[in-house]
């Protein structure tokens, strides 16, 4: 059984609709699931839909239509999600290279964790994550599933610039950098996949709901390799 | 046709290429962007009789000085920043003849915070996901993904009708530097007290110099939580008033991050958020609650001040022909992108048809062959005919 959809008022042209309170995975793929309904039946006016972990918000044009027809429409949507043939998530293979200069806190996560290098690789490789939102910046996954070993607070001070493609770990999160950013997150390893790649035909490599598994690369050879057929194909990943 | 159509010779504080938003990647984390002042943005595109989501020139308090490599038509809207053409003052909110090596540029603000200038046929810069609006943080859209500087050469889009463009005005729009806005309480309302809700309501807060493109910090009386500043992260709407952990408000603009994990007490109807644009650090704001039957009435007049606009636009004589159809007369009106006709009568018994036309434009001289495709309701008297 479905929890109780909740309407919250955010102004004029916005409507957030909210599943639960907690983060889970029921809640979060109910989420999918609605989003994928809503998207599919083009209601006329809704301009477009914003996901998060347990909530959406839905935006629209109040000239052509009403609020509470689109509650109505989407309280509908929600009763009838069960019967709703929804895709199979991917799952995105994440080239890494763990440690060195690209992974400047790789080790200090292992010692953090009390584990070895290895140890904290073959942890973070070896997990599915499935993608809860994205948001921040542009393609950026907030991913659910960390080995809780490998929890490590952020940096005492924030880097002023991280490069795209790292990999970090905040808390019990780990995610990836999609743009040049600064940010306070230690950094394992870096992927050279665009997640973000504004001028290509598909911008983002993923989707709410799909999963994320990072697979290891040995050396730096094999990570310009990947790089420069990315850069050089049309697509954004391999 | 795509000619270079001016140079910036010096960028002034904040020069963007905006139009109307980019929408529909927001659930990937992009943000709407566009001008912050849509209304003033519209107007300068349907003064040209373009496309009303045309990319302009957003300007920011200290205006750009452009030379034009071409002759073409422009517009300026939005905030008074003192327009000059070759040391001249020139008008606003009308359409103004522009001739090659013609120099622009603005002096003192008077108004407003954001000037807007609409080239004819619009902007012409890659469009990036849908939208030829600058996201600077993201660096990307607009040129280059940056703000404009020195040497910088942008293209417009052409049109043909150059010589036949006339002169339209509108009256001037004033901002001041005290704004009523109007808020409709939401999304976490519930995550305040009464009291809280009163002291956002009855205070006058004030714009703070830490206000750009992303979102106004206001200085005033702190709102306190019942509990906590902290939610599970959602989206952000636009013109949401997120009050953080210290109870400073922060109001949510075009820039704003997609989603955060921070409390949202109100949020400003989409008629003001243009009002917003044009609020200087300094300004006074004082909220006041609505209901949604009174912002849907706002909107609808909102609407109907830029039809209003068009229809004015359009009054251009040289754009009127009539053609005749059995015998009927109908006055119609051509623009760029379509002909329609300001009468419906259509020839009986027919219901549906199409006719091949050719007509003269009476002053230019101009013809056109074209199809006319018409069709009505059946009448009921046809039906029995039948």
């Amino acid at each position: 059984m479905n929890t109780e959809l909740k309407f919250l008022s955010a102004g004029n042209q916005s409507l957030v609709t909210e599943l639960g309170n907690t983060i889970n995975n029921e809640i979060n793929q109910n989420i999918r699931a609605l989003t994928y309904s809503i998207e599919k039946n083009n209601i006329d006016g809704v301009i477009e839909l914003i996901p998060s972990y347990r909530s959406i918000m839905i935006n629209f044009d109040p000239l052509k239509l009403c609020i509470l027809d689109l509650k109505k429409t989407i309280s509908e949507l929600y009763l009838n999600l069960k019967s709703i043939d929804l895709p199979e998530p991917k799952t995105i293979e994440i080239p890494t290279l763990y440690g060195g200069k690209q992974g400047p806190d790789l080790e200090f996560v292992a010692k953090n964790s009390k584990l070895t290098v290895e140890e904290v690789i073959s942890i973070h490789s070896n997990n599915i994550y499935p993608i809860f939102m994205i948001g921040f910046t542009p393609g950026f996954p907030y991913l659910k599933g960390l080995d809780q070993r490998l929890s490590t607070p952020r940096l005492k001070t924030p880097r002023i610039s991280i490069p795209e493609g790292s990999v970090g770990i905040a808390e019990n999160q780990t995610g990836i950098y999609p743009i040049k950013s600064p940010g306070g997150w230690q950094i394992i390893g870096r992927t050279p996949i665009k997640l973000f790649s504004p001028n290509k035909l598909n911008p983002f490599i993923f989707n709410i709901g799909d999963n994320l598994k990072f697979t290891i690369l040995s050396n730096e050879k094999e990570f310009y390799e990947i790089e420069e057929k990315i850069n050089l194909s049309k697509e954004n990943s391999i | 046709m795509n000619e270079e159509t001016f140079e910036i010779i010096d960028g002034g504080l904040l020069t963007t290429v905006q139009d109307t938003g980019r929408y529909g990647y927001q659930k990937f984390g992009v943000p709407n962007s566009g001008g912050m002042d849509l209304q003033a943005l519209k107007s300068a595109n349907i003064l040209l009789n373009n496309p009303i989501d045309s990319a302009c020139l957003e300007i920011t308090i200290i205006g750009p000085k452009i030379k034009f490599l071409k002759k073409t038509f422009i517009s300026i809207t939005g905030a008074n920043i003192s327009p000059k053409l070759n040391n001249k003052d020139i008008p606003m909110w009308q359409s103004i003849k522009i001739s090659e090596g013609d120099v622009l540029e603005f002096k003192e603000l008077i108004d407003g915070v954001r000037g807007y200038i609409g080239f004819m046929g619009g902007i012409n810069v890659e469009k990036v996901m849908g939208s030829r609006s600058t996201y600077i943080p993201g660096n990307i859209g607009g040129f280059e993904g940056r703000k404009l500087q020195a040497g910088d050469i942008l293209k417009s889009f052409c049109n043909n009708h150059i010589n036949d463009m006339h002169l339209r005005k509108y009256k001037p729009l004033l901002y001041g530097h005290q704004h009523e806005i109007r808020i409709i309480l939401g999304p976490q309302n519930d995550y305040f007290s009464a009291e809280s809700i009163s002291t956002l309501l009855n205070s006058e807060y004030k714009i703070s110099l830490e206000s750009d493109r992303m979102g106004y910090r206001l200085d005033g009386p702190v709102i306190k939580h019942i509990h906590t500043a902290d939610i599970i992260s959602d989206g952000s709407p636009n013109g949401s008033i997120q009050i953080p952990g210290d109870g400073i408000p922060i109001i949510l603009l075009s820039d704003r991050g997609t989603t955060g994990g921070y409390t949202k007490i109100a949020t400003v109807i989409s008629t003001d958020l243009s009002k917003l644009g044009q609020a200087l650090p300094g300004d006074i704001i004082k909220f006041k609650v609505i209901t949604f039957e009174e912002a849907d009435k706002l909107t609808i007049s909102e609407r109907e001040v830029l039809k209003s606009y068009e229809e004015f636009a359009n009054k251009d004589e040289d754009k009127i022909f009539n053609i005749m159809i059995d015998g009927e007369l109908i006055e119609s009106n051509y623009t760029s992108e379509k002909i329609y006709s300001t009468k419906e009568k259509l020839p009986s018994p027919i219901i549906s048809n199409s006719i091949n036309l050719k007509t003269k434009i009476p002053k230019s001289g101009h013809e056109f062959d074209f199809k006319l495709e018409y069709s009505r309701k059946k009448l009921i008297d046809e039906n029995k005919l039948n």
